[in-house]
């Protein structure tokens, strides 16, 4: 695949090549099946052996009624990837420690499992009402709190249950999936170009990145190199995409710690960050240009620098208001630690792995667009908690604004677009780096030319897994601000 | 603290007046769905429904029928079109309290009066305010992202007397975004029939309205037709603050409706 180093391993290989991996430093970084044939399932996992050098990809095939080990006891972070093959693949995976439905939920009942190719196009699933999983408590003192999967506000629908005493949260267990849509599924046999049209929709805040790493999969499988000034505008449109996440972000985060003033202002910033993003490309949320191949038309930019830059003068003012609040900070500090380990450990990624001390980033370490042309300030910090989390975050804003203007002031001339078309059978795998973290997307295409496998793995399908793990012996008042403190979506979760 | 009483007197009013005269709408730039100049249509042309991801365009033998409630404003069928019938627009204000109103069929069977008689009568019932129970039924977090922005400083929601509410039981508009997944399904049901009546149902965004780019498959839905009965249609990819703002105001009756038969009215 490329860009990839392929190795083949046979399933009693994989335990020893994990442990020798992270003897060695590297990290895991996704895994997932696809069926080659209709006999075959392949098992593959991408693997970071280290920043500037190409990611490995292990391919291991699975006769069928063959059960692979599972490598979550090695490294916890690929316990949801395996449930996830468990659940799409029907794939069993031996000694797992967390051996329940997560993708499915409890009582679904398909006649095969939903990824097979022969799974009936369009038959909807088949559920029963059966008991979700969860530990059990004989204390009649713990009580036990279902919140959603409709929550106060506007928000995305998800589930979460607290074991609590009083204020203390012993246990914590959210139950996402609720909004699976299927996208990885829907997809398949689809043309190529069409596919980023779905690409944009797995995510909605995450629409350039998604559209980025699947586009990025596709030149990968074709062979095709991006024209220059395409690539820089990938770069810009990138930035602004983190531009508004962030700003959102900050505005949301003083929702929870009720600073009222401080909750406006981040989200009036935001609001000023979508509606130059409307002025230079026509949607708010930023769709529509990035195509395989290039970029669909010319965004508008005049007058964009000196937009960012009035935007600048009023986060720079924002921020010192932030940072002199002590109300505010009192209610980060300390809140929500994720120490280094299990940051590693559990696949935390993007702003939520920076803040505990993994000096991480996709646009450095695997280059693309035109980042590696770029001087980049990685944010990072060391503190684990939701203050260091925040900071990160300012910092990326102030490291993407000086970004922005350096691509408008550089921006090469030249055409937008190339052609691109995969050749039936390629493969290929693309990566960007979104305001949540790290995204990939392997794509497979068939004999056809028609897309017979994607693979959409989202940064907040890696920090979900990692967030109960900060909330398990926290407290009720601080939950708000900790979730806040993650930036998580549930959309490119639960896809 | 008193930092911020001083920041937020001197930053003033960040509000805009729209969609009172001479308002800014902050959508400069937007591009809405495409509009159809039919008669420009080359006889069997169907390069914009072969490229149309979510079958909004059907070809028929002179020209095409529309449905704007499966368009996601692509631009697709635009850039495809040789003969420039499709053109890119800022139209955006496609909220309807007929879904056929979101059909553009070559001869529409003019009907004034029956088109007049469409109301929700809900200005009756409330007078101008509503507090609004929303259910996110599987969407993308693109319709959310906005719906958050109706509360940011500039779009102001509250002061046109409108508010999201906690509690179905305090609601009079369950205002749905997604396509409806399976999972999803029972907790919608349930806070429908938490909602004291009279109640009213907004599909919002294509996904609520027709299943979007998802649609079907082995999880999703196909929007809210058939799941509950719909007094508002917004589609839309989202529909921007400005267009949930006016199709609230459409609900309300202070705002009139854009769209009748697939034609937007300018």
């Amino acid at each position: 695949m490329n860009p990839c180093v392929l190795r083949d391993l046979a399933a009693h290989q994989l335990r020893h090549a994990c442990r020798v991996l992270l003897d060695a430093g590297g990290r895991m970084q996704i895994a997932y099946a696809w069926h080659p044939n209709h006999k075959l399932i392949e098992v593959r996992y991408l693997v970071s052996v280290g920043a500037g050098r190409p990611f490995e990809l292990w391919r291991c095939p699975v006769e069928a009624d063959q059960a692979l080990p599972s490598l979550a006891e090695e490294t916890p972070l690929l316990g949801w990837y395996e449930r996830e093959m468990a659940d799409l693949h029907g794939l069993v995976f031996q000694n797992h420690p967390e051996p329940h439905p997560l993708v499915l939920h409890e009582g679904a009942r398909p006649q095969r499992p939903p990824l097979d190719p022969a799974y009936p196009a369009d038959a909807p699933l088949a559920y029963v009402e059966a008991p979700i999983a969860l530990p059990h408590i004989r204390n009649p003192d713990v009580q036990l709190l279902p919140f959603g999967p409709v929550r106060a506000d506007v928000l995305e629908s998800a589930q979460f249950l607290f074991f609590y005493v009083g204020e203390s949260i012993l246990h914590y267990h959210p139950r996402l999936f609720f909004k699976h849509r299927g996208m990885e599924k829907r997809c398949e046999a689809k043309r190529p170009e069409q596919g980023v049209i779905l690409a944009e929709r797995v995510s909605g805040v995450g629409s350039v990145a998604h559209a980025l790493a699947y586009c990025q999969a596709l030149e990968a499988a074709a062979d095709c190199v991006m024209p220059q000034r395409a690539a820089w505008l990938r770069v810009l449109l990138a930035e602004l995409e983190r531009l508004y996440n962030h700003l959102h972000y900050l505005g949301h985060l003083c929702h929870t710690t009720t600073l009222k003033v401080g909750e406006a202002q981040g989200k009036l910033l935001e609001e000023k960050a979508k509606q130059l993003n409307a002025r230079a490309t026509g949607s708010r949320l930023l769709r529509g240009l990035v195509v395989p191949g290039g970029l669909a038309r010319e965004p508008r930019l005049d007058g964009l620098a000196d937009a960012l830059e009035t935007l600048r003068v009023e986060f720079f003012a924002y921020r010192q208001l932030l940072e002199k609040t002590d109300s505010h900070r009192d209610r980060l500090l300390t809140t929500g630690l994720l120490s280094h380990t299990l940051a590693f450990d559990q696949g935390a990624t993007g702003p939520v792995e920076r803040a505990s001390g993994l000096d991480r980033d996709l646009r450095r370490d695997h280059p693309y667009a035109a980042y590696a042309e770029l001087p980049l300030t990685v944010a990072g910090a060391t503190e684990g908690d939701a203050q260091a989390r925040a900071n990160v975050r300012m910092d990326e804003i102030e490291a993407s604004l000086a970004l922005l203007q350096r691509v408008l002031l550089m921006l090469p001339d030249g055409p937008l677009r190339v052609p691109c078309a995969p050749p039936p059978g390629s493969e290929g795998l693309g990566w960007a780096e979104s305001p949540r973290g790290s995204l990939y997307y392997a794509v497979h295409v068939d004999a056809d030319g028609r897309l017979a496998r994607v693979k959409i793995k989202s940064p907040s399908f890696s920090n979900w897994r990692v967030f109960p793990y900060t909330v398990h012996d926290s407290n009720m008042m601080d939950y708000a601000i900790n979730e806040a403190s993650f930036g998580l979506t549930v959309a490119g979760c639960d896809r | 603290m008193p930092l911020w009483t001083l920041f937020g007197l001197k930053q003033g009013k960040a509000s805009t007046a729209w969609p009172a005269e001479g308002g800014d709408d902050g959508q400069a730039g937007v591009l809405g769905m495409p509009r159809l100049h039919a008669e420009r249509c080359p006889p069997e042309c169907s390069d914009c429904a072969a490229v149309c991801p979510t079958r909004a365009i059907e070809a028929l033998d002179q020209c095409i029928a529309l449905d704007y409630g499966r368009c996601i404003h692509c631009q697709l069928c635009v850039e495809a079109c040789p003969a420039g019938a499709l053109e890119s627009s800022g139209d955006w204000a496609y909220a309807v309290t007929k879904r056929d109103d979101l059909k553009y069929a070559p001869a529409p069977a003019v009907d004034e009066t029956q088109a007049q008689a469409v109301r929700s009568g809900i200005r009756r019932v409330f007078g101008r305010s509503l507090h609004i129970r929303h259910v996110d039924a599987g969407s993308c977090n693109g319709c959310e992202s906005e719906l958050q922005a109706l509360n940011n400083p500039f779009y102001n929601l509250h002061r046109l007397g409108i508010f999201f509410t906690p509690s179905p039981r305090f609601a009079d508009l369950l205002l749905v975004t997604g396509p409806v997944t399976h999972a999803m399904k029972a907790p919608l049901l349930a806070t429908y029939e938490q909602m004291p009546q009279p109640r009213w149902v907004m599909a919002a965004g294509t996904c609520a309205v027709s299943g979007g780019v998802a649609e079907d498959g082995y999880a999703c839905g196909r929007g809210l037709e058939g799941v509950l009965p719909v007094d508002l249609w917004l589609p839309g990819c989202p529909p921007n603050p400005a267009a949930f703002i006016h199709a609230l105001l459409v609900l309300l009756e202070r705002q009139p409706q854009r769209v009748r038969e697939g034609r937007y009215e300018r």
